[in-house]
């Protein structure tokens, strides 16, 4: 493997469940790369499929309902399909994730300390004691006050804070070469969710990780990332550099996203800029683009599913041509993002 | 944590003054039946009336009444059956009791190792063939009477078989004590151990299933198999460690139940002199000192089963321990 | 009484507390006291809508529940329109209850699964208002166009709508009896961001028709800004700093205010890179809080006078309140 080549390589990635209404795409057929070193933001509505995405990379979706196909590469190795000895080896050690819940992320009745050695010993020959010391360490690189204290502790006696930087320790154990995050900070205050963010930017410079992180919010992919891929009805409806995006985004889906957030600085609208109607049921998804039903740009060629195409590494999957886009992304970012 | 445990403590012995209360009223002071008639047993003559109304003092008030019987219970240790005049009661419940603790203690063992056996076994195997046969097998040991399998297992290795290889080495029914010749001690109970243990191994197993796929949903399983352990570590060392909680509880409850005297169809089928043997005489003869000696006796075990499941609870789940 | 009157607040709390005791222990000695709202003083004037901010715990649905009366006061004051409602009896207060009205998180959580959504709209008018089976209908339609449903909805269940949906449904409810004050605790919190901006242009377009007074309960400064003229921002149960929204959010003086709205990650690139004040450690235990200033532990600017003297709420002269021994800026 060359030294430039991508570190992860999703192409075509489908997770599906068999129920009652049919068959359910919660991810239907997506394709991205993610460097080495680099930290992808991926935004989306609830339900996008955005943690089945992860859970996919992980090899962590195990309902027996569910379908998963296309391919995985991860350092040129195919994911999908992979025996459980083999992911194993490579789950924990070069990829590690982080939960949303970092309530119940943990197991209650072992202490932490014994739960980030359990990932330490799983993947190197240390002694306990060692893996022990080695916990210390990371308690303290994450960023928890008495490290030798909170070694010891169970996980009902940390705040939702530490423990979100227990979970984080225990998934820097083996230096990772890529962290999937998924909403690591939903659950968490803004004031420790800034202490978290602070810390998963670090992350690059100590560790030397990739990152995907998973979030609906726009202001902590501006913050932290390097690119952002925005996701809707189990697709990838745009993707491109972090500043590509937030200065020209392409899709509606990504306008109607930008102008419901309400703004923190300047002139409060009178309105919000909200997206009209409800998100798509997955069972039963419109005909051709995902979003038409909700799209106020909706015309004849969106009929059929429009491709991820675009420049400059910033792609978009939608119909309109793109003159008539830039008209609209005028108009759309003179509401929105201050400049 | 020490206070806590004292605090507990005194819980209990307040717990048992009470029981010990409740069952002095119904037997002594329930209203329109004349005690000491019932205590001297039917047909008993004027004179022996008298006699007990005064040893009991019967004819003095309620909480002096409590008093002599308590201490005639714990203290002076001679209260005598009425019914089997001359047995004292007190002896006869503390004979019983190394023949209980043999048959539920060994029972327990068995049943403990089982149920885990059993429950882990599905868990892991949900939906396949293996799990349906436990289940069923499981269901059927929940349902069987134990007087009837008890029954089964005597007609088969007393008398049936009894004279083949297979079963020539089981002793006549009764007990033979531990302290006096443990092989044979072994011998006897075997079969009670494994008859009594039957239903719970049924029961464990079925209860640790259903608390370990439970279990087996939870976020922090997720997180155990992220971090590349085996599945068998994650079944066992989180899975099962977390199920066990559920487990501990209702192995301290029935142990302390059967302790009490919940095995006595077990130890009448068996012929064993138990506690349990011990009541249901007892009260096919009303006789009240005694029933009211095992009862108390019972209350203990099942107080003091709680505070052990309390107790244990704390090791084994450290959300217990900062309550307070 | 003068021509004051007119001027007088909707809902005015002086000191108000609300204590919690928790703990099973029988012995008095080892129960605590979570002092979940903490001699809170506010006056809410009719028309406006007083955002509560702060974070998760630090008392703003108890806070919230205390000025409808959905919970006992443990001391302190509260009055509606100059009227004492501190003990009023839950008969007494049976005729206001028409005029304050609550809206919860999850909406799910509050309407009956397993009745229509039409006759949850009409149990307000059942049991306030005599109304012929027709009138319902009309009023329940009406209600459900307001929300922005439409009158078929009526005959659905609470499950058959989406969180948005269930939620304009809570909405509709707390709007039959026409109240003049609605306390929305975390009505867009369980939302999806584009739903959430669709509710929060509804509960705007609702005042302006009803002339509605709001008492808006969220942890996501945001949104508080968005709908909000005037902040109070909570802190360990205690209002640390209120004032007009634009004024708080743009200059705070409280060293908390400070570091929560610099905590917002804003969605603009141009201003990702500001200087951000990420505060140390975590929300103390509202069960055992800090002495003098309760921020002090996790304040940059703190003294030996905050950890021993507990600042009192001061206006700073620009129309708002702050308690703080070494405002910041402003
Ligand atoms: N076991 C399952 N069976 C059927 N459908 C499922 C199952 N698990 C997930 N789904 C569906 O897959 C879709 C994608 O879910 P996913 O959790 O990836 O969404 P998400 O983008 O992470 O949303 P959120 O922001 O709410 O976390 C959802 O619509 C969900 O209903
Ligand atoms: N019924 C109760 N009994 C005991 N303590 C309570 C009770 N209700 C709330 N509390 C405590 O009072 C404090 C304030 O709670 P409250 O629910 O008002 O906070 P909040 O600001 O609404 O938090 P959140 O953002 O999480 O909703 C908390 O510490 C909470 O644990
Ligand atoms: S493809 Fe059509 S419906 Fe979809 S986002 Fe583009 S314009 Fe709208
Ligand atoms: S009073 Fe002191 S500790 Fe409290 S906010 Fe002001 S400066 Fe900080
Ligand atoms: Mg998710
Ligand atoms: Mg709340």
């Amino acid at each position: 493997m060359s030294v430039n080549a991508p570190l992860l390589v999703v192409e075509g990635l489908t997770v599906s469940f068999r129920s009652d209404a049919g068959l359910v795409r919660a991810v239907a057929g997506v394709s991205f790369a993610v460097e080495q070193r680099e930290i992808v933001g991926v935004v989306g509505e609830s339900g996008s499929g955005k943690s089945q995405t992860l859970l996919a990379i992980m090899g962590l979706i195990d309902s027996p309902n569910a379908v998963v196909s296309g391919s995985i590469r991860f350092m040129g190795q195919e994911l999908v399909g992979l025996n459980r000895r083999a992911l194993d080896a490579i789950r924990g050690r070069q990829i590690a994730m982080i939960f949303q819940d970092p309530m119940s992320a943990l197991t209650p009745v072992h202490t932490i300390g014994n739960q980030i050695g359990e990932q330490v010993r799983a993947h190197e020959k240390v002694s306990a004691r060692a893996a022990r010391a080695r916990a210390v360490q990371l308690l303290d690189a994450v960023g928890i006050a008495n490290p030798d204290r909170v070694v010891d502790g169970y996980p009902h006696q940390l705040s939702g804070g530490m423990r979100q930087r227990a979970v984080i320790a225990m998934a820097l154990s083996c230096n990772p070469a890529l962290l999937v995050a998924d909403e690591p900070t939903t659950a968490l205050d803004v004031t420790v969710q800034a202490q978290i963010l602070e810390l998963i930017g670090r992350l690059r410079d100590q560790f030397g990780s990739a990152v995907i992180l998973v979030t609906h919010d726009l202001g902590v992919v501006a913050q932290v990332t390097d690119r952002v891929m925005v996701m809707y009805g189990g697709r990838f409806v745009e993707e491109g550099r972090k500043g590509s995006v937030f200065r020209t985004p392409l899709h509606p889906y990504t306008w109607g996203l930008f102008g419901s957030i309400p703004p923190m600085d300047g002139e409060r609208p009178a309105r919000l800029a909200a997206i009209p109607g409800a998100p798509p049921s997955l069972s039963n998804l419109p005909k051709g683009c995902a979003f038409g039903p909700r799209c106020a740009f909706r015309h004849d060629a969106c009929i059929v599913q429009p491709p991820l195409v675009g420049g400059n590494g910033h792609r978009a999957a939608c119909a309109l041509p793109e003159t008539s886009r830039k008209f609209h992304i005028r108009e759309v970012a003179s509401i929105e993002t201050p400049v | 944590m020490l206070a806590a445990m004292s605090f507990r403590l005194g819980q209990m012995v307040l717990v048992m003054f009470g029981i010990s209360v409740v069952a002095f009223l119904i037997f002594f002071a329930t209203p329109g039946a004349d005690p000491s008639a019932r205590i001297a047993g039917r047909n008993a003559s004027q004179e022996t009336l008298v006699q007990v109304r005064h040893d009991f003092g019967l004819d003095r008030p309620l909480p002096v009444q409590y008093g002599l019987m308590m201490n005639r219970l714990f203290v002076s240790r001679d209260l005598t059956s009425f019914v089997n005049r001359g047995q004292r009661v007190i002896p006869a419940v503390t004979g019983a009791i190394p023949v209980t603790l043999s048959l539920v203690g060994g029972a327990a063992v068995l049943w403990v190792l089982g149920g885990l056996i059993v429950g882990v076994i599905a868990g892991a195997t949900r939906g396949t063939f293996i799990d349906r046969a436990l289940m069923i097998l499981s269901l059927i040991g929940v349902s069987v009477p134990v007087f009837w399998l008890g029954e089964v297992a005597n007609l088969l290795t007393q008398s049936r078989w009894h004279d083949t290889w297979l079963f020539s080495w089981v002793p006549p029914l009764g007990y033979i004590p531990l302290t006096q010749d443990p092989w044979g001690w072994f011998k006897a109970l075997v079969i009670p151990w494994f008859t009594l243990a039957t239903l719970y191994v049924g029961l464990y197993g079925r209860v640790l299933r259903a608390s370990l796929i439970e279990m087996m949903q939870e976020d922090f399983i997720r997180t155990a198999r992220a971090k590349g352990i085996g599945e068998r570590r994650v079944l066992l060392h989180h899975g099962l460690r977390t199920s066990l909680v559920a487990f501990v509880t209702m192995f301290g409850l029935d142990f302390g139940a059967l302790v009490g005297g919940g095995a006595l169809l077990t130890e009448v089928v068996f012929g064993l002199q138990g506690v349990g043997k011990l009541t249901y005489e007892a009260l096919q003869t009303l006789d009240l000192p005694m029933i009211l000696a095992t009862v108390i006796y019972a209350s203990f075990f099942v107080v003091m089963a709680n505070f052990v499941v309390d107790v244990v609870f704390v090791f084994i789940d450290p959300r217990a321990r900062d309550v307070r | 009484m003068s021509g004051v009157l007119r001027e007088r607040p909707l809902l005015r709390t002086s000191d108000l507390s609300k204590h919690y005791h928790v703990g099973r222990s029988i012995l008095p000695a080892q129960r605590r006291t979570v002092q979940a709202v903490d001699t809170v003083s506010l006056d809410i004037w009719p028309g406006e809508t007083l955002g509560i901010v702060g974070e998760s715990g630090c008392g703003k649905s108890t806070l919230g529940r205390c000025l409808v009366r959905l919970t006992d006061i443990t001391s302190g004051s509260l009055e509606f329109e100059g009227r004492d409602i501190t003990d009023a009896s839950q008969r007494q207060l049976r005729p206001l209850r028409r005029q304050m009205q609550m809206v919860f998180q999850d909406p799910s959580a509050s309407l009956n699964p397993r009745r229509r959504v039409g006759d949850l709209l009409a149990d307000p008018f059942r049991i306030h208002e005599r109304l012929s089976a027709s009138e319902m209908t009309d009023r329940v339609a009406e209600l459900l166009r307001r929300v922005e449903l439409s009158p078929e909805h009526a005959s659905r269940y609470p499950h058959e709508f989406s969180g948005g949906q269930r939620q304009r449904i809570g909405i509709a409810r707390a709007l039959a009896l026409r109240p003049r004050l609605i306390v929305a605790d975390e009505p867009v919190s369980a939302l999806d961001v584009s739903i959430q901006a669709q509710i929060v242009n509804l509960l705007a377009d609702l005042r302006e028709e009803f002339n509605l007074t709001y008492v808006f309960i969220a942890h996501d400064l945001s949104v508080v800004r968005q709908i909000s003229t005037r902040v109070a921002v909570m802190y360990l149960g205690s209002v640390v700093e209120s004032g007009p929204t634009d004024l708080v959010f743009a200059a705070p003086r409280h060293h908390y205010t400070a570091a929560l709205r610099s905590a917002v990650p804003i969605p603009s690139i141009d201003r990702a890179r500001r200087e951000r004040l990420v505060l140390k450690g975590d929300l103390p235990s509202p069960m055992n809080p800090p002495s003098g200033c309760r921020f002090h532990t996790r304040c940059p600017a703190a003294t030996s006078t905050c950890r021993n003297e507990r600042p009192l709420l001061q206006s700073t002269g620009d129309g708002r309140l702050v308690a703080c021994h070494h405002p910041g800026g402003g």
